[in-house]
């Protein structure tokens, strides 16, 4: 019987195990195009989309690299990332502390109140901040970019961290308290450092949305040596000639950083992107 | 713990500053410039008259008609979402190379993507090409070219990326379930079905409430990438959504006033759903400082 019932269960199991099977191989091919594509010559590509690259050759890298400002393009997205998340990091940690362990007026509303922003979508804002940036000559720095990416992180920054230094136990900062640590120093030498599994999910979670992130880029960052990596492959659809396999071989460079990260940190992106979500 | 009574505003001060700077102060010009037009050179208020001009503006009215048809890819990225998670969670073969795959795509930039997506549709694209090759030629089609198919082919690309998302949620949800329910109902003789439908999905209802709150607020204005990448609104504004509107209105026809009056509608219609989500957040017991 028992076998019997198991051997019943086989075309059930077969089937779900299809469709995901489907769906996987679906969610994984617009990659696998980008990758074969851009290893392979103009002719071999029209000769068949599909196939691995007969002749793998590494030349549309090179064509890549040599257009559109490639490096630079690279170097700007670095730059802002780099600077985005970093600043956003310290005030973010700063902020998180005094919701996660003091007291003080109206620290319930303030904390929904920035809660609340978490989900404003970047497109209201861009109006009237980029009316203001040009009064204060912002447009086309980096600065005033990486400004605009340190408000849009912070109220999920806050959010994550203030949860994280909540779980960290009372007793032992109370025993750094009673050895005469002040509030800054229990918050530079106690929960800092215990706090690296959090700064590093929320370090890669912010990284991964500056980098992307197509929108603020387009608008504040349009003279053509400030352009960023996505603007500029935006930008490269409109083109009336297209070498596809070349396009393909930059948009390989532009996500790879994200894919190699995600292979060997998949924890803390699954952590950060549905934190606060499920506990 | 004991602390000076300004000591934490020392902490929350350079945050609040940027808080202030990025949305307090830009939201007050915000509402300030939907109400001012500039008229013979000068800027003057209008009351209500950006308002009015959008009502009256066809192009305004396709693009709130398309970003509620984008509505329809919420129940199916919900729907498949659970589905996949629930396969998943009964640890069939190989499901965590599975999760780690089907999560990728929400991760990758939507820039990306949209290029990636517009040759696989493009007329002589991968897909036709496809068609073709198994002798369903008869199918192939100018799926971003036309103006019927262009709304349905960005829809896909959105509810491909986004579904990855869900099932990533749903499956941590559905391992931190205590496994003697789903064992006592077994016991109690439960079919797959009834399994579903009185464990899973009751306790899975929160985070399905979250993630249909986070994917309407997604398709009313997180959508701008795709359309701009991959159909730019095209053709025929048959694929223009409120963002891009925005966009177009603000930083190409140098209607800045225009714009602002669609960002503070954008706001209000977005307004509703994030107190939906706090709402919910604060049922289900998180974010919550004590």
């Amino acid at each position: 019987m028992p076998l019997l019932r198991r051997l019943q269960r086989v075309p059930g199991r077969l089937s779900r195990q299809l469709v995901v099977l489907f769906f996987t191989l679906l969610s994984l091919f617009p990659v696998y195009f980008m990758l074969v594509s851009a290893l392979k010559s103009k002719a071999d590509y029209l000769a068949n989309k599909f196939n691995l690259p007969p002749h793998p050759i590494l030349d549309n890298f090179q064509t890549a690299f040599a257009g559109e400002k490639f490096l630079i393009r690279f170097a700007n997205s670095a730059i802002l990332t780099i600077g985005a998340v970093t600043a956003s990091l310290v005030v973010a940690c700063l902020a998180a502390y005094a919701f996660a362990r003091m007291q003080f007026p109206g620290k319930r509303t303030l904390f929904n109140l920035m809660l609340s922003l978490m989900v404003v979508p970047p497109v209201v804002m861009v109006v009237p901040l980029f009316v203001t940036m040009v009064r204060f000559k912002l447009v086309n720095t980096y600065q005033g970019a990486i400004l605009i990416y340190i408000g849009l992180l912070l109220p999920f920054s806050i959010y994550m961290m203030t949860n994280f230094f909540q779980t960290i136990p009372h007793e032992i900062v109370d025993a750094a308290r009673i050895d005469g640590c002040s509030n800054l120093g229990v918050f530079t030498r106690i929960l800092m450092p215990l706090s690296a599994p959090a700064v590093i999910t929320l370090v890669v979670v912010n990284a991964l949305w500056v980098w992307n992130e197509l929108l603020i880029a387009l608008i504040f960052l349009q003279r053509d040596e400030m352009k960023t990596l996505m603007v500029g492959i935006a930008s490269m659809r409109s083109r009336i000639y297209v070498d596809i396999p070349a396009t393909m071989a930059g948009l390989l460079v532009a996500t790879i950083p994200i894919v190699v990260l995600y292979i060997f940190g998949q924890r803390y992106f699954i952590r950060g992107l549905i934190g606060g979500a499920v506990k | 713990m004991q602390h000076r009574k300004h000591e934490p505003w020392l902490y929350l001060a350079p945050a609040l500053v940027m808080l202030l700077a990025v949305f307090g102060y830009p939201m007050v010009r915000l509402v300030i410039l939907s109400l001012q037009r500039t008229q013979a050179g000068e800027l003057g208020f209008v009351g209500l008259g950006n308002y009015e001009l959008l009502f009256r503006d066809d192009v305004f009215l396709q693009a709130v008609r398309n970003n509620l048809k984008l509505l329809l890819t919420v129940p199916v990225t919900v729907g498949l979402a659970l589905l996949l998670a629930v396969f998943l969670f009964e640890r069939m073969l190989g499901w965590r190379l599975y999760r780690t795959t089907l999560f990728l795509p929400y991760l990758l930039p939507i820039t990306a993507v949209g290029l990636v997506f517009s040759y696989i549709f493009q007329l002589s694209g991968v897909l036709n090409d496809f068609l073709h090759a198994v002798g369903l030629g008869v199918l192939a089609q100018d799926w971003l070219g036309s103006t019927t198919l262009a709304l349905p082919t960005v829809m896909f690309v959105i509810i491909w990326k986004e579904v990855g998302f869900g099932v990533v949620l749903f499956l941590a949800r559905l391992m931190s379930v205590e496994e003697e329910l789903f064992d006592a109902a077994r016991v109690d003789g439960a079919n797959w079905w009834q399994l579903q439908r009185h464990i899973t999905i009751p306790q899975l209802a929160t985070v399905i409430e979250f993630f249909t709150v986070i994917s309407v607020i997604t398709v009313l204005s997180w959508v701008f990438g795709y359309v701009f990448v991959m159909t730019s609104g095209g053709p025929g504004n048959s694929t223009m959504v409120t963002e891009l509107y925005v966009y177009l209105m603000g930083f190409r026809y140098n209607q800045m006033n225009l714009a602002a009056a669609v960002s503070v509608l954008l706001l209000l219609v977005t307004g509703i759903f994030i107190f939906l989500e706090l709402r919910l957040r604060e049922r289900s017991d998180l974010g919550v400082v004590s």
